[in-house]
């Protein structure tokens, strides 16, 4: 045993000697950081590295059966899911890693946020960071066209109109985001490029300036209310902090990196094993049009913002706003380089990040079920309330059909099934007098189209008196009081030519 | 062997150009030093000249597919003109006249035939004008609805409704030989067709003449 140690000994000294990493890596290892630092708020720039690694390994993984040809990726994904013994599982991972490695770096960036740490002298390391979190965006979006199917394809299609506003250069650029004038075989090379080597190579060595700053500059120290960061003083500072109060970064701070990489791994593998993998969704062939094209979670809430968008506000928004998202990043710790770092005294701070992220969950959460979507079935397939036909008339009946058929459904839910764009009409009749009823639905107007050439007066009619039924029991339908008022009661004649 | 113990030294110092060997204060062989420096921004040079002959034929080969929209476009039939009934709209398909042999079935292109008069046709793209996802006909309701952010159009392709800002797009068509034919090959977007249009007015029904250019893509 002895003798087994000693060649060990021998082996690492002869390496030793020749890679003379030992000393750098113990300084990296042991440096000391402020006590306060070994903290579970600072475990989500490990876990996103540790992440990142993990979609390294599993994609190099998938890319042993993965064919990047438009031709053929669609199958390939498939035969990885059905045939490739485990394929399935080897997908799905990169999948929730993909999802987990998204949300790890948003978290790990507000809290940098919340905590000051980019202050100075880390500006440089946010600002790094700020491109590590667009090319992690990057992959995410890169990877999602490597899915090649209805949602990839029409999911480009988002991207080429975005691009094709650009003014002048619009058309080159869409042709250099395709390599080519449609979404086809050159384009998918391109995306696979993209995402297994220029993404990932400029990911890796941003990331790795990001960790040397880390170790360069030491992690940044628990905020404390009224202790102020300042250029002149920090630096003495936060050495005094690290030296008297300090503790080795290993093990002192890194067994929580540990055990939360190991947790956030271990719920990726869950989530892997129990939902499996996402797609291929139906294969992309731009002729098939019975589609409803969804972006991924990452991406869910600019579906969201650009469906709400007025018309006129588009193409300023879509190329202004992102241009000033990103600068704003850049620009947090040049404009607050200095100062407090604690939460308790940056209210600014904390509202902006609460209201960046309320929005953001709105946005995503109505995303997930589109109320400004048409649902495109609605009309052949959502029953009609039997309550709503009990002891309907012929016409009302006809005006049910109508309502059916002319896809008003689409749009207008009924008995809590159908489109969310306009309004229920479940208590339609409460709200619009007939002739307001027969006035909308001819001439349209807000959001509604006009359907004036679509249905003859009969049908109108018939579509009407249904929309009349619609009311509670005990509510009365809207009337127009003063119609209502001349037919009961009409209108004296005038005395001595009076008006 | 004094060249060797010298260059350390002399780096620190900072790069010299040529002429610095007129410099009497350098004590350590100037005329020397100051050759190697020569040389190294030669070297520095050679590689920049060589790295720029390079650079041009590799930013032309990424350049390569940005050309002018008629190299991509040709004209494709949709079949006999008479397939398609008067006063109706229907779904065609064409393959992508520009293709590579790996592209499969993201060759398969539709759009929506509407007949309007013995010669008289719109073709229209699938995309929603709006952000370019595949509308879907109602023939029923004679609109075209988006399933993405909501568009809506008329039975023309002007705008009814939610985000679009202009009509569906159209491809410039012909009759030859009794076959309808588009002239098409590029995916329609907002930079190859028309300019936006004004949509203060929807429902109005020449909209689609006034807005919808001809697709020139």
């Amino acid at each position: 045993m002895p003798r087994m140690k000693e060649t060990a000994k021998e082996i690492y000294g002869w390496f030793e000697r020749r890679l003379q990493v030992e000393g750098p890596i113990k300084d990296a290892v042991l440096h000391k950081v402020p006590r306060n630092t070994a903290s579970w708020w600072y475990v989500f720039g490990s876990a996103a590295f540790t992440l990142l690694m993990l979609q390294i390994v599993t994609g190099i993984l998938l890319a042993l059966v993965y064919v990047s040809s438009a031709a053929e990726a669609w199958n390939s994904l498939n035969i990885l899911n059905h045939q490739v013994p485990l394929g399935w599982l080897l997908r799905a991972i990169h999948g929730w890693g993909s999802n987990f490695m998204v949300a790890v770096v948003f978290i790990h960036m507000a809290q940098v946020f919340l905590f000051g740490a980019y202050k100075f002298p880390r500006e440089l390391t946010w600002v790094v960071g700020v491109f590590l979190l667009l090319m992690t965006l990057g992959m995410a979006f890169t990877g999602q066209v490597l899915r090649f199917d209805q949602d990839a394809y029409w999911g480009l299609g988002i991207g080429v109109f975005i691009l094709s506003r650009v003014p002048w250069m619009g058309g080159g650029l869409v042709h250099l985001l395709l390599g080519g004038p449609t979404i086809a075989g050159a384009t998918l090379s391109r995306f696979f490029a993209l995402h297994v080597f220029v993404i990932p190579g400029t990911l890796l060595f941003l990331a790795a300036v990001h960790v040397w700053m880390v170790l360069k500059l030491g992690i940044n120290e628990w905020p404390m209310p009224g202790r102020l960061v300042r250029k002149s003083t920090y630096i003495s500072e936060y050495n005094k902090l690290a030296h008297e109060d300090g503790i080795p970064f290993i093990p002192g701070a890194f067994w929580k990196d540990l055990i939360f990489s190991g947790a956030v791994l271990a719920a990726v593998a869950v989530c892997a094993v129990v939902f499996g993998p996402s797609g291929p969704g139906g294969q992309p062939d731009p002729s098939i049009t019975q589609t409803v094209p969804k972006p991924d979670f990452p991406f869910l809430w600019i579906y969201a913002v650009l469906s709400y968008l007025p018309p006129s506000m588009e193409t300023p928004f879509i190329l202004i706003a992102p241009i000033l998202m990103i600068a704003g990043l850049l620009a947090v710790p040049f404009v607050a380089g200095e100062g407090e770092k604690s939460w308790h005294r940056r209210p600014v701070a904390v509202l902006a990040l609460t209201s960046v992220a309320v929005a953001w969950a709105v946005f995503t959460h109505l995303a997930t079920f589109t109320p400004w979507s048409p649902h495109m079935s609605a009309w052949s397939s959502d029953v009609l309330p039997v309550k709503y036909l009990r002891e309907a008339t012929p016409v009302v009946r006809q005006g049910a059909v109508i309502f059916q058929a002319k896809q008003c459904r689409n749009c207008h839910s009924v008995g809590g099934a159908g489109g969310e764009r306009g309004p229920a009409l479940d208590d339609v009749a409460t709200r619009m007098t007939p002739d307001q009823m027969r006035y909308k639905v001819v001439t349209g107007g807000g959001n509604m189209p006009a359907y004036g050439k679509n249905l003859s007066p009969a049908e109108i009619e018939a579509l009407v008196s249904f929309l009349e039924t619609l009311h509670p029991a005990n509510e009365q339908p809207a009337f127009d009081a003063s119609q209502q008022a001349v037919q009961t009661n009409p209108a004296p004649a005038p005395v001595n030519g009076g008006p | 062997m004094s060249e060797q113990s010298d260059s350390p030294h002399k780096q620190s110092t900072g790069p010299d150009t040529g002429t610095a060997s007129e410099h009497s204060s350098d004590r350590e062989g100037p005329a020397i030093v100051s050759r190697r420096w020569l040389l190294l921004k030669a070297g520095m040079a050679l590689n920049g000249l060589v790295g720029l002959a390079l650079a041009v034929p590799i930013v032309r080969y990424l350049l390569a597919p940005v050309r002018k929209d008629s190299a991509y476009k040709s004209w494709i039939s949709l079949g006999p003109a008479d397939g398609f009934p008067m006063g109706e709209t229907r779904l065609a398909f064409y393959k992508n006249p520009w293709t590579e042999p790996w592209d499969g079935e993201t060759d398969n292109v539709a759009c929506y035939v509407r007949r309007e008069g013995a010669a008289q046709f719109t073709v229209f793209a699938i995309n929603c004008a709006h952000l370019g996802c595949p509308v879907r006909w109602f023939p029923q309701s004679q609109l075209f609805m988006c399933p993405c952010h909501g568009g809506v159009y008329y039975a023309d392709g002007s705008r009814a409704s939610g985000p679009p800002e202009r009509g569906l797009f159209t491809y410039d068509y012909k009759i030859a030989g009794g076959q309808l034919q588009i002239n098409a090959g590029q995916m329609p977007s907002l930079s190859n067709t028309a300019r936006l249009v004004n949509i203060s007015k929807p429902g109005q029904e020449e909209t689609g003449k006034d807005g919808d250019c001809r697709c020139r893509g």
